[in-house]
């Protein structure tokens, strides 16, 4: 059997035929016949350029394939083929896929769309399991606790522990799993899961545990995040994934990690650090850890993580919101250690994460083009090829 | 470089083309601009002025950051100059000076020439936003009063893309061809716009969709022509343009798909097979099939004329000088100089249609209008499956380029939509049952009743598939300003 691969696809129904997309696909990986506007499944990288320009919404729509569609099958579409069946967990070895159904891989590929292009996992990084338990057979997992992180009325942020029992639910760290709300939303259908990061390494918070903890901010009008901050020791919640498979860990002892986030963006380098605190306790100067917040009361995990030693993790906090202070973003610190991060731009070794709110993107883009300009590279250039070596990631929403 | 992607929005009129650098034209165009704002104001009605609209705004020109959605009142509007990024060592696609690398400045020989092709396009942009004022007023849905403003907002931009190129590169001269922009008027008896199909009004939402279909789309063809002009600012400008217009299409294309969606699904709900049963349609509430195959009759047809005559040394003149190429010149495989190519042109010889070969370099209009045709047809055929999928015998057609013309070897002959030519008095006999006469446009206004509750539409249209930015079915498009 072929291994699945994801094919970017465009609905022939909604299509309007602008051929806006195929004028910005910078490398031609999008054409047209007289009918349809189709994505040469050899060409296309995922770098996304087409998603805002079409006027439609026709062109964000995937499959995962065990055989692509060929331009000529596309040409004759009167609509979309529906998503092949997988058998739950058919992807138990690498694919290159982040999940198997439709709207979770959106939501990954968006998700990372930050890293101008197809994420590809570390190549020492161990090989994620994806899809275990879909919408259809959740996994019910129990919860073992809920406590709250921040000191802040409007930041109510909660890390919470959740038990799989005997079910297997393997994760990674740098993995998601989604959450389905109980209830129905307006239109009286099943909420759909809501994506978070694990933010407890492989072998369980506690370890040789089959638990894993999430780490979520509880949003004003937002019924999952509600829903989970809510949640009472011994609550029972249905849960699907695992999730993602290149956002992660390089198993490689020589790596060296510069983790860059802001608020609950945080929850993979908790992972990240526990796993190497776990596997690795004596290795020193591996990990940087950049994290934004607003004050200290409402970043997550402030105290537990002053505790780290900083041989083992470097940590520098900014804050954005400090009376009598001047406001300091992530991006700020990224230009005072230039030096550093120049270093690790060139490295072979060197790799850069990036998760949180979407809007840090900007700043952190800014301060990488500054880095890279000082010594004569072109940012893009640079983020393209660590990219394609799995060093760069971004995840954010 | 990077700060020709992003807009800066430092200076009065957000732009990527260095503004605050160059004072003359900077101050042109802020002499330009009240005259800007009067315009808008005057023209679109106050409480739509002050509504909040969920608008598409640039903050970059490259894709990702090209479309940004979020609540803005439309006279605070980022109207501004944008270019598609320079590209490097670019050529002149095609004529005499083919393969030169392309002009930043305007070349002495073709001044005037590309002058009445920037003021011809620039024309048009306000033209539109004029016949559709008051179609806010009677607005099937708030998700298509959004649309409405967002094409109306663009096409305002696009006033500002040619004033740019007028101000910049056109002295003294291009400064007051500025002005009468603003000056002419559509429909205007002392100074109309320049071009007829600017000056018909868009009296409902029918016609509004048959128009952003049909007649924006030959902006589209002309936009793709002057992408490839050897005159890059004017290549750059228009390829930004053109990933504008895409909504505009699209706004067209659903738009008469929901319209003839909602008569056939009334139709099979009520019974009734026959699409020519029009009175008991009709009293249904939505619009009959053959009526609104009239509506395209004419906003087709009116289209048609926008291309000029078949045969013509203007447009030979501009594509031999490199100032405006062919539909997707760059995807073309000949000499793209044309000097001994024929192109098949429809002629009329002794009252009959025939095909004659022409040269290639003086029938440049005509195979745009093919190519328009081509491009046209298509969405047609997608209506017709909406049509089919309701099991409704009837196919909606693109009638024959000789139909209803002004301009053009067809011009004002009596052909009918099939390309037969009548006498004149069978012709006017029978020329309502093509075109909308007084009692179907009266018919159509009398559906037109505003629709205000988020998520909700008029009873003639269906609902979109999908959300603009992926919004669900009941977001509020449009705060409306309750005076």
């Amino acid at each position: 059997m072929q291994t699945p691969a994801k094919q970017h696809l465009i609905d022939p129904e909604i299509c309007i035929r602008c051929y806006t997309c195929e004028m910005n696909c910078p490398i031609e990986a999008i054409t047209h016949n007289d009918d349809n506007v189709v994505v040469d499944f050899d060409i296309c990288n995922f770098c996304m350029d087409c998603i805002p320009v079409c006027p439609t919404g026709s062109i964000d729509n995937w499959r995962v394939v065990t055989n692509p569609y060929t331009l000529d099958e596309q040409f004759e579409w009167m609509e979309l083929p529906p998503q092949e069946e997988f058998a739950a967990g058919a992807a138990e070895e690498t694919t290159g896929l982040e999940a198997l159904d439709d709207e979770i891989s959106k939501l990954l590929a968006e998700a990372h769309a930050g890293a101008g292009g197809k994420a590809k996992a570390p190549a020492s990084a161990s090989k994620a399991s994806i899809n275990l338990h879909s919408i259809g057979k959740p996994a019910e997992m129990v919860v073992q606790g809920n406590f709250r992180l921040t000191d802040d009325p409007n930041h109510d942020v909660r890390h919470i522990i959740l038990d799989a029992g005997s079910l297997p639910f393997p994760v990674l760290e740098g993995q998601s799993i989604g959450i389905i709300a109980p209830g129905t939303n307006a239109e009286g259908s099943a909420h759909l899961p809501r994506l978070y990061s694990i933010s407890s390494p492989r072998d369980g918070e506690r370890p040789n545990y089959n638990n894993l903890s999430l780490t979520v901010k509880r949003e004003i009008d937002g019924v999952c995040s509600n829903y989970v901050c809510d949640l009472q020791k011994g609550d029972k919640v249905q849960v699907t994934g695992p999730f993602g498979s290149t956002f992660l860990l390089p198993s490689d002892p020589d790596a060296k990690l510069l983790m860059i986030c802001t608020g609950t963006g945080s929850a993979p380098f908790r992972a990240f650090t526990m796993r190497r605190q776990r596997v690795d306790p004596d290795a020193q100067n591996a990990m940087t850890l950049v994290f934004g917040a607003r004050t200290p009361q409402s970043l997550p995990y402030f105290g537990p993580l002053n505790k780290v030693p900083d041989t083992q993790l470097k940590k520098h906090m900014v804050f954005s919101r400090i009376e009598g202070q001047p406001k300091r973003y992530v991006q700020d610190q990224l230009r005072e250690m230039e030096d550093d991060i120049a270093g690790l731009l060139q490295d072979p070794n060197g790799y850069i994460y990036v998760c949180g709110l979407r809007a840090m993107e900007e700043g952190v883009e800014a301060a990488m083009t500054t880095i890279a300009e000082s010594f004569g590279q072109q940012w893009h250039a640079v983020r393209d090829a660590m990219r394609e070596d799995g060093r760069y990631h971004v995840e954010t929403y | 470089m990077a700060e020709l992607v992003n807009v800066e929005y430092d200076t009065l009129i957000p732009n990527n083309v260095g503004l605050s650098k160059d004072r003359r034209v900077q101050k042109a165009l802020e002499k330009w601009h009240p005259g800007y704002i009067n315009w808008w104001n005057d023209l679109i009605p106050r409480e739509f002025q002050e509504s909040l609209v969920y608008l598409r705004t640039t903050v970059s020109v490259d894709p990702k950051g090209w479309a940004k959605f979020d609540y803005v009142k439309m006279p605070e509007y980022r109207w501004g100059i944008l270019l598609a990024p320079e590209v490097e060592g670019r050529t002149i696609p095609c004529g005499e000076h083919m393969g030169d690398l392309a002009w930043q400045e305007v070349p002495g020989e073709y001044r005037a020439l590309l002058q009445r092709l920037i003021v011809i396009q620039g024309d048009t942009e306000p033209g539109s936003v004029e016949q559709q004022r008051f179609l806010g007023k009677t607005a099937p849905s708030l998700y298509d009063m959004r649309n409405l403003f967002q094409v109306n907002v663009e096409e305002g931009r696009h006033l500002w893309a040619m004033v740019y190129l007028l101000q910049k590169y056109f002295g003294r001269n291009g400064r007051e061809e500025a002005d009468d922009l603003l000056r002419r008027s559509s429909g205007s008896e002392e100074a109309p716009r320049m071009l007829g199909a600017f000056n018909e009004e868009t009296p409902d939402w029918l016609s509004f969709f048959m128009f952003t279909y049909f007649t924006d789309r030959d902006g589209k063809m002309q936009l793709e022509s002057l992408a490839q002009s050897g005159f890059d600012p004017m290549s750059r400008t228009c390829r930004f343009m053109l990933t504008e217009e895409a909504h505009h299409m699209f706004v067209g294309e659903t738009g008469v798909g929901r319209v003839i969606e909602r008569t056939c699904q009334v139709m099979k709900e009520n019974g009734i097979e026959d699409p020519y049963d029009v009175d008991k349609i009709r009293a249904l509430g939505v619009i009959d099939l053959p009526t609104i195959q009239k509506k395209l009759n004419m906003h087709y047809t009116l289209s048609l004329d926008l291309f000029g005559q078949e045969v013509s040394t203007n447009a030979a003149n501009a594509f031999n000088a490199g100032i405006k190429g062919r539909y997707m010149e760059h995807r073309l495989t000949d000499d793209h100089k044309l000097t001994d190519a024929t192109y098949p042109v429809t002629q009329l010889e002794n009252d009959a249609i025939v095909l004659k070969d022409m040269p290639a370099l003086t029938a440049v209009n005509m195979r745009l209008r093919d190519d328009y045709r081509r491009d046209a047809s298509g969405g047609v055929g997608r209506w017709n499956k909406l049509i089919a999928k309701h099991g409704i015998q009837f196919e909606m057609v693109l009638p024959h380029e000789a139909f209803n013309r002004e301009i053009g070897v067809f011009a004002k002959k009596p052909f009918d939509p099939d390309g037969k030519l009548l006498g004149q008095t069978e012709y006017d006999e029978r020329v309502g049952d093509w075109l909308p006469n007084k009692a179907d446009g009266d018919f159509i206004a009398s559906l037109m009743v505003p629709c205000t509750e988020p998520g909700e539409y008029a009873g003639w249209i269906s609902p979109p598939k999908i959300g603009i930015d992926n919004k669900p079915g009941d977001f509020e498009y449009v705060k409306l300003h309750m005076a």
